[in-house]
């Protein structure tokens, strides 16, 4: 192998110039995005800001008018098999006939390869999988009998055996009980130390800077990024959100850093 | 009955019967997953002028030609609608119904032109519309079985792929699957189906032999292999049954009747089925109802003890009736089947008085638990 150009190779996601429109309007505006390995990055932002648009993106479902996606140095296409992807829970029909087991499984179905089938090893792994997430005994459910927090999770345990060093997470914790949250957040930790990184599309503000260490700002342009603690300031959150955030003047919510 | 089995004209109808439901049930399935059921009926449709078209350019009634000229059209019209999803407002079931009404009406006026220049009668291709099983021969089985074949060939070799992409294609998408290829390919194979159902059932009802089979099949399985398999079982046997009702009883049609048998068990699929069934969901609602009504009782037990400070106050069936506005008594015959509550009767001229039992506060204390119990 002779060695390849790389662009930017020591960060896990650098995008440059996203722009995305669906129709006339833009959904993604210039969008600039640098990601260090090892973080667990937070995409925030207001209704329509185009969080989910910006993951898609980066993924290639989405055609994007312009710009570029590099992870770890090399262009997206060439690293997917190094990405792993929990998309939202409401994007498919959970009355689907099939099992925990087999659409946990379904994460290995791109390094299969054609014509393959999976077998004893890939079960074996998908159970691992669901073991992490704490899911074991719900092996051979019907899909359509899990609660919320249960189906959050077995997409999480899909992503897992895709055994990614990139994840790409939708609004993992959106709608789920207090238990199944607690055990999305220990994965998402582990995976963290493990030197793995995370880009997920977070709803809640409240608890971006107890649960994040690595924060993106965006309304359809970009308006902040870096370490929370230098992003979560008065000026940024305004920025993204105008004036209309209650948040904003609760107590406690005092600039931490000082923003540019 | 029994005679009929050696029927030279029924075997082949019956045989034809088998490889078209194998084929629209398994496919079908895929169809009715991906919330394309309308598609087929479009499919159908549209494979009208293709069969005149075929009639044109062959300049005769050879199988192969108006089979081909079907499956072309087709999957011209599949292509229509993804284009007029694509490229303008109108939503999939409004493309469909644009579609499905064009092609058909071209269909109609070849039809027609066919009919003329062929001389009266001598074509035949309004068999086309609603089938005519007699009309198939033996020699048209072996292509029939052949294009059977090579579809669920297909269908078994890219079984995970068409499972992901039916069940989740963005992520599917993101494991690098050409999402839109496979999507073409089921497409087409949905069309193979109906082409192959076009001499027995006709184009329009074709759409059922697509439909129902599936959802049938989905109210008696949660796997998706399981289902498949049904819904080719269930369409080859409607197919047989309707064949030999149509063999004993005279100059009734073939298609139809395979249909008629297919929309009736499908009707009590969708009405027995254990799980799934309108049956089963009434009966689950009814044991919720009955569920609450029975906890709704022993609290109203448990908060009237605790009114009198005795634990075990005994209150009066007519006291409760009161309180809940409604009669207890099937209630409380249920909690004291299950020993939830217990009778007591202070005197013989008072009514009758009620208590909870140890079970029954625990019952109470316990939501969710206990108190179904009542009602397995």
């Amino acid at each position: 192998m002779t060695p390849e150009h790389l662009h930017e190779p020591d960060l896990a996601i650098h995008v440059e110039d996203l722009t995305v429109s669906y129709g006339a309007k833009p959904a993604l505006w210039d969008v600039d995005l640098d990601v260090p390995p090892g973080v667990m990055a937070a995409i925030v932002g207001p209704n329509g800001a185009g969080k989910s648009t910006l993951l898609k993106a980066i993924l290639g479902l989405i055609r994007p008018t312009a710009g570029h996606v590099y992870l770890k140095g090399k262009p997206y296409r060439e690293q997917r098999r190094k990405v792993g992807y929990v998309p939202q829970r409401s994007s498919v029909d959970w009355d689907f006939p099939t099992r925990v087991i087999d659409v946990v499984t379904m994460g290995l179905y791109g390094n299969l390869g054609w014509l393959r089938r999976p077998g004893k090893r890939e079960r074996a792994q998908a159970e691992a999988a669901l073991e992490q997430v704490g899911m074991a005994e719900y092996r051979d459910r019907q899909i359509a009998q899990l609660s919320g927090g249960q189906q959050q999770r077995t997409f999480l345990a899909r992503a897992l055996v895709q055994d990614a060093d990139v994840l790409f997470l939708d609004e993992p914790m959106a709608g789920v009980d207090a238990r199944s949250e607690a055990a999305i957040l220990e994965v998402m930790r582990d995976l963290r130390s493990n030197g793995k990184t995370l880009l997920v599309v977070h709803h809640d503000l409240q608890t971006v800077r107890t649960t994040f260490d690595w924060m993106v700002l965006l309304n359809v342009r970009m308006i902040a990024q870096g370490p929370v603690d230098e992003v979560y300031t008065r000026e940024n959150l305004h920025a993204a959100y105008g004036g209309n955030v209650a948040l904003l003047d609760a107590p406690g919510v005092e600039p931490v850093g000082n923003g540019s | 009955m029994l005679a009929l089995l050696g029927d030279y004209t029924l075997q082949t109808v019956a045989l034809g019967a088998i490889i078209l439901g194998v084929a629209s049930g398994a496919l079908g399935s895929f169809a009715v997953l991906r919330r394309q059921s309308l598609l087929g009926d479009a499919l159908s449709h549209a494979a009208l002028p293709g069969v005149a078209l075929g009639f044109l350019i062959a300049g005769g009634r050879a199988l192969p030609a108006l089979l081909a000229g079907a499956l072309a059209t087709g999957v011209a019209a599949a292509l229509t609608i993804t284009l007029l999803q694509r490229r303008s407002r109108l939503k999939s079931d409004a493309a469909i119904g644009i579609a499905l009404s064009v092609y058909f009406a071209v269909g109609v006026v070849l039809l027609s032109v066919v009919q003329r220049s062929a001389g009266a009668g001598q074509a035949g291709l309004e068999t086309f519309l609603f089938g005519q099983a007699a009309a198939i021969l033996r020699s048209d089985l072996g292509l029939m079985a052949g294009v059977a074949t090579a579809a669920l060939v297909l269908l078994v070799a890219l079984w995970k792929e068409f499972e992901l992409t039916s069940f989740d294609p963005v992520f599917a998408a993101s494991l690098g699957l050409p999402v839109a290829l496979l999507d073409a390919v089921m497409t087409a194979m949905i069309a193979l189906a109906v082409v192959l159902g076009l001499q027995m059932v006709g184009v329009v009802l074709m759409s059922a032999m697509i439909v129902a089979p599936a959802v049938a099949a989905r109210q008696w399985t949660n796997r998706l292999g399981l289902m498949v398999l049904l819904a080719a079982v269930f369409a080859a046997l409607s197919g047989v049954l309707g064949a030999l009702a149509s063999a004993s009883a005279r100059g009734l049609a073939t298609g139809p009747l395979i249909v008629l048998t297919l929309t009736v068990w499908t009707a009590i699929s969708l009405t027995f089925a254990p799980n799934r069934g309108f049956v089963a969901a009434a009966r689950r609602r009814r044991r919720v109802r009955h569920a609450l009504r029975d906890r709704q009782v022993l609290a109203l037990l448990d908060e009237l003890a605790e009114r009198h400070d005795d634990p075990n106050y005994a209150s009066e069936q007519g006291l409760l009736d009161g309180y809940l506005g409604v009669k207890s008594g099937a209630a409380l015959r249920a909690l004291h089947e299950a020993g939830l509550v217990e009778q007591v009767r202070h005197r013989p001229e008072e009514g009758v008085h009620w208590r909870l039992t140890d079970a029954g506060r625990e019952a109470l204390a316990e939501p969710g638990h206990g108190v179904e119990a009542a009602h397995p």
